[in-house]
């Protein structure tokens, strides 16, 4: 009788990293589908793209590094990875500009790292940050919702975007790129928020942002229904990110853009439910994620206010992970039986 | 219905209970060996009371308890102790441990056993020593002996009892069928733990998916006048853990490293307080406990009421085990129970749960992934702990990180574990840091041991060397001091010259009476012209002398004080010498009268002895003389440098030498005059070569005191007291021996660079007394 020998437990609940990563992406779906309603096929395309470049170079990489490759492959975080920054580019990004960005990604920020788990930084949003830092001008080309131009979301067929992604920009292009609402608060001059609302025809049809964010939140209530993440990070960042919006907008409405505004358009709401809550790169603890939150959303109104960029979704992100670690020692949870939680690292416990 | 406090995580595996409730218990049949081990519970081993070969009855007692957290050990049924040896036990380790195993004889024959009765007219102390010797321990799973618990209301003020029924493992169904059947006798152990610990509340938390047994207590709990409440809780994984069940049931935290009493709450499981009714009343020991059969690779999954012994294999047979399908067998649930790879290990107290899971039930792990920091073990574990940083530390070996993070709370429950999407075994590795941290403890309470050993006893060497050093100070003090006395003793005697004279008096009249023996003898011997003459006339001029000496001495003492010790010895002892020939020449020459007078054959021979007693007079004259004359010359000489008395001093080796010469020669000529005949002309002679060597012997000798005398005495006229720089030279090269072994040893033993200033220390010494013994011997030199 050869018996298996083993130490408890016994039984595992048949769950596994691939099923929560599966789960993610599924959960990206409604936003998705919102963002091809709203500014075409380029989004579909590029997350196509993009997870076809991740998975070459991801396999790449663990050859490279002689690990089992069918055994990471099927772990689906290098698709979740390409389908978070084919969301947060450019609808009609050019695909050298997708593939600089997976690369990045993947190759750097993730396998050169160690392979997953092993990041300190959310590796879409290191990928976002270069290409944005490096590539302005493709990356400000944020497509005009369809709806400006009374054609419907079908205004550019998928061969025609598949042309424009893959053929070239060309001046045809011009005519359907816009800025995003972000650019046009950021860059109204001398305009009060009231006088940009009317001016504006970006502004005008900010419903498409919302709509979109919109889809996210659902995708990350389905997720924190799934237990994927908990409450904590996202409730933390939003609320902040809202409160200070409040503060301000309460002070001066004219200077300062309304919470629901600063809620509703860039990159917030994906930020929130599907960046922020990657596990690998944000505070462990409950206590920790309210912190990180807390920390995201403060540096993305600062930022976006106060700062040289619209949108400061990646960078305030890339900065929590950076603190991280530090948290992390400091928001212990109080362990079952003592009075109060352990707070830092001591020599002598 | 009391409040519930939920406890932080748990989780809902699947129960799997179902399977094993559908049939009563069943008696399992009783094996025909069972083996038992002595040591069932936590705490002690119980100690064998019984022999190989002895037959015991059902009940009787085979180990008993040891100390003070231990239970005793009974035969489950009758039979013949077969052997008392190590054998495979159920314990995660695997290892064997002592076994008493009873060839059983199929009767089951009791011992006489009676219950207490009325157990509320006794003392406490009597009916928990009772239930210690009924063997009972906590059968929840970890085994600790109840008496111990039930000791508690001594020392502490016990407010809660528990009685735990959750039963949280998936699979185990032992105690549910025990409420279900034999509710009475919960309650009824329930009662005797109550006027055991007089709590204020009695809580019996149970779980929601216990709905029969709940009914079936709430209807046994009528016939009680106890207070006590069933509290129902949620089914979750791990409510049955008691610092979890204590949270559940009262919202007190059992605080880190304690026990629950120290907060007042006892927890007993369900199942032992059945056996303490069955021990109190019936006198019922711990001889069987209901055993969970269960597991896809089982047809009949049931619970089986079991002799403690039995094998496995019997109860598995019982449950027709599918042995083509079994490819786990676990002891315990399947969260915190272990694995069994031989089916012949008994059942013992705490063996709850038995599951012959197949490959599909309980597959084989797959392949750890990474670790995505996901937090759902964080979210699952009852302790509040952050188990994947605990992971990480573990794996880094950053123990006293994992140490922060509170490893030693974790209860190793496995919901981490069973959470992970990585499938990384967690409590794997906590177990394994926890390990590491009790050796890496346990070894460096060793290494404090040891350090603190070789300080003690580098303090008592230390210590030991100061005290001999103290000695040896102290002795050399007392040393100086006696010598000092001593000179003071002398030099008062030289100043009291009645002491001296009493002390030389006493000791002219001893060397008379030698000298008076010695002539009896010569006389007597040259009547009966012995043999031995020669040598009886050489003891008697030697008494003489001894006896002048003496007379001289006590008549310059009486004379006149000492004179100074410079030159006076050997002055002295010449004149004595000169005296002593003087006096034996008249000796000789009176017995040379008396021979003639007689015509005694040896005239003769006195003759010639009076001819060179003559000669030896003059000689010892003529030594007098001039040592006198040198002993002038020295004094004048006083001054000059001792190598200069050194260049001028005759070669004492060379006169030692001559000495011992003439001594050997005398010698041979003494033995070779015994051979030959007394009165041919050989032994004539040979008499006078006799009396011719030992002239010369006395001549050399007399030569060698004189030198030696004369050296001691330019020595001390220098102030140097030639015995006392012996000595000193001595002390000094012993020193040194003592350094340099001190020294090599020290370089030899310890680590030089921690002791390299005693080192240093040592050297300069050694350099001192180096220098010291050198000089010493230069000086000694000179001298000799």
């Amino acid at each position: 009788m050869a018996l298996i020998r083993i130490t408890s437990p016994h039984v595992h609940k048949p769950a596994s990293t691939a099923d929560i990563m599966r789960l993610v992406i599924l959960a990206t779906l409604p936003g998705v589908l919102a963002m091809t309603f709203f500014f075409g096929w380029g989004t579909l395309i590029n997350i196509l793209w993009a997870a076809f470049l991740a998975l070459a170079f991801e396999a790449a990489c663990i050859k490279a590094r002689k690990r089992p490759l069918y055994f990471y492959l099927k772990d689906n975080s290098a698709v979740l990875t390409a389908v978070l920054i084919a969301l947060a580019l450019p609808p009609f990004a050019p695909w050298w500009l997708t593939m600089v960005a997976v690369f990045v990604a993947i190759v750097i920020a993730k396998q050169l790292y160690g392979g997953i788990g092993q990041n300190p930084f959310n590796p879409a949003m290191i990928a976002y940050a270069l290409v944005l830092i490096s590539f302005p001008v493709e990356m400000t080309r944020w497509t005009a919702p369809f709806m400006l131009h009374g054609e419907g979301w079908n205004v550019l067929g998928f061969i025609d975007t598949l042309q424009l992604i893959f053929g070239g920009w060309s001046e045809h292009a011009d005519a359907f790129t816009s800025a995003t609402p972000l650019d046009e608060m950021r860059h109204r001059g001398g305009l009060t928020t009231e006088e940009a609302w009317r001016a504006s025809d970006v502004l005008a049809n900010v419903g498409a942002w919302h709509a979109v964010s919109a889809a996210y939140v659902m995708g990350g209530i389905f997720l924190l229904y799934k237990k994927i993440f908990s409450w904590h990070t996202p409730a933390a960042m939003l609320l902040s990110l809202g409160a200070i919006a409040t503060f301000f907008y309460l002070i001066a409405p004219d200077s300062y853009a309304d919470p629901f505004f600063h809620l509703t358009v860039g990159g917030t709401m994906l930020g929130a439910f599907f960046i922020a809550t990657d596990p690998v790169s944000s505070a462990t603890s409950n206590k920790g994620k309210i912190w990180f939150g807390i920390g995201i959303g403060s540096l993305i109104y600062i930022i976006r206010t106060w700062g040289n960029y619209p949108d400061a979704v990646a960078f305030s992100i890339l900065l929590m992970n950076l603190a991280a670690p530090f948290i992390d020692q400091y928001t212990q949870p109080r362990t079952y039986g003592h009075k109060a939680p352990k707070r830092g690292i001591k020599e002598k416990a | 219905m009391s409040k519930i406090f939920a406890f932080h995580g748990g989780i809902h595996p699947p129960e799997n209970k179902k399977q094993s409730t559908r049939a009563p218990i069943r008696l399992a049949p009783v094996p025909e060996q069972l083996v038992i081990p002595v040591q069932q519970h936590i705490g002690a081993p119980a100690k064998p009371c019984v022999k190989p070969g002895e037959h015991v009855l059902k009940g009787q007692v085979i180990a008993v308890a040891q100390g003070r957290i231990s239970v005793s050990v009974h035969a489950s049924s009758s039979g013949t102790i077969v052997e008392i040896s190590p054998k495979a036990v159920p314990h995660p380790s695997g290892l064997d441990a002592t076994c008493i195993t009873i060839q059983t004889d199929g009767k089951d024959l009791w011992t006489e056993h009676q219950g207490l009765g009325d157990y509320r007219a006794l003392e406490r102390s009597s009916i928990i020593d009772f239930i210690r010797n009924h063997g009972i321990a906590g059968m929840g799973g970890a085994g600790f002996p109840t008496d111990v618990k039930l000791h508690l209301g001594d020392d502490h003020i016990v407010n809660t009892l528990i009685i735990n029924a959750a039963e949280c493992e998936p699979y185990i169904t032992a105690d549910d069928m025990l409420i279900r059947e034999r509710a009475d006798q919960i309650v009824g152990g329930i009662e005797i733990i109550s006027y055991l610990l007089n709590p204020t509340h009695i809580l019996i938390g149970i779980e929601d998916n216990k709905a029969h047994a709940i009914r079936v207590l709430e209807e046994a709990l009528r016939s009680t006048t106890l207070n006590i409440d069933i509290v129902v809780v949620p089914t979750k994984y791990p409510s049955g853990g008691e610092k979890q069940l204590v949270q559940l049931l009262t919202g007190v935290e059992v605080p880190s490293g304690r026990i629950p009493a120290d907060v007042g709450i006892v927890c007993q499981n369900v199942g032992t307080a059945a056996a303490i009714y069955q021990a109190v009343q019936h006198g019922i020991p711990l001889i069987s406990r209901v055993v969970t059969v269960t597991g896809a690779a089982v047809s009949k999954p049931q619970n089986l009421e079991a002799l403690i012994g039995t094998p496995l294999k019997t109860l598995l047979d019982t449950a027709k085990i599918k042995r083509d399908q079994l490819s786990r067998l676990v002891m315990g649930g399947p969260m915190m129970g272990f694995t069994i790879e031989d089916d012949g290990i008994p059942v013992i107290k705490t063996s709850n749960c038995i599951i012959a899971a197949t490959q599909e039930e309980m597959p084989p792990a797959p392949p750890a992934q990474a670790c995505i920091r996901c937090g759902l073990c964080e979210q699952a574990c009852p302790a509040e702990l952050l188990p994947q940083q605990l992971y990480w530390f573990a794996k880094s070996r950053e123990f006293d990180k994992a140490k922060n993070h509170n490893l030693f709370d974790c209860i190793e429950c496995g919901a981490c574990s069973y959470v992970c999407p990585s499938n990384i075994p967690l409590v794997q590795y906590y177990r394994f840091a926890k390990n590491e941290i009790r050796t890496e403890e346990a070894e460096q309470r060793k290494a404090d041991q040891a350090r603190q050993r070789f300080e003690a006893r580098q303090a008592r060497l230390d210590q030991e060397k100061a005290d001999k050093e103290a000695r040896r100070k102290d002795r050399a003090v007392q040393a100086a001091k006696t010598q000092a006395a001593k000179k003071t003793a002398t030099e008062a005697a030289e100043a009291n010259p009645e002491d001296k004279i009493k002390q030389l008096k006493t000791a002219a009249a001893i060397t008379r009476t030698k000298l008076k023996k010695a002539l009896t003898a010569l006389e007597t011997a040259k009547v009966e012209s012995s043999d031995n003459i020669a040598q009886l006339d050489l003891q008697y001029q030697q008494a003489e002398h001894a006896a002048n000496d003496a007379q001289k001495a006590l008549e310059s003492a009486e004379q006149n004080p000492p004179p100074s010790l410079t030159i006076a010895p050997d002055i002295k002892q010449l004149k004595t010498q000169a005296a002593v020939a003087r006096t034996k020449l008249k000796k000789a020459q009176q017995a040379l009268k008396i021979a003639e007078e007689k015509s005694h054959d040896g005239a003769e021979l006195l003759r010639v002895t009076v001819a060179q007693l003559e000669e030896k007079a003059k000689s010892a004259q003529k030594a007098f003389d001039n040592v006198d004359e040198n002993a002038a010359h020295n004094s004048a000489a006083q001054e000059t440098l001792p190598k200069e008395a050194a260049l001028n001093a005759i070669d004492l080796k060379a006169l030692k030498q001559n000495v011992s010469i003439m001594r050997t020669k005398l010698k041979k000529a003494e033995k070779a005059m015994e051979l030959t005949e007394a009165s041919s002309p050989e032994a004539t002679e040979l008499e006078q070569e006799i009396s011719r060597l030992t002239q010369l012997h006395q001549q050399a000798k007399t030569q060698l005191d004189n030198e030696e005398a004369r050296k001691t005495s330019i020595a001390a006229a220098q102030g140097v007291d030639l015995k006392k720089l012996k000595i000193d030279a001595a002390l000094a090269r012993a020193a040194v021996t003592k350094l340099e072994r001190s020294i090599k040893k020290l370089q030899e033993t310890a680590e030089p660079e921690l002791n390299s200033p005693e080192l240093d220390k040592l050297q300069s010494e050694l350099a001192a007394a180096q220098q010291k013994a050198t000089l010493l011997n230069n000086t000694l030199s000179q001298f000799e």
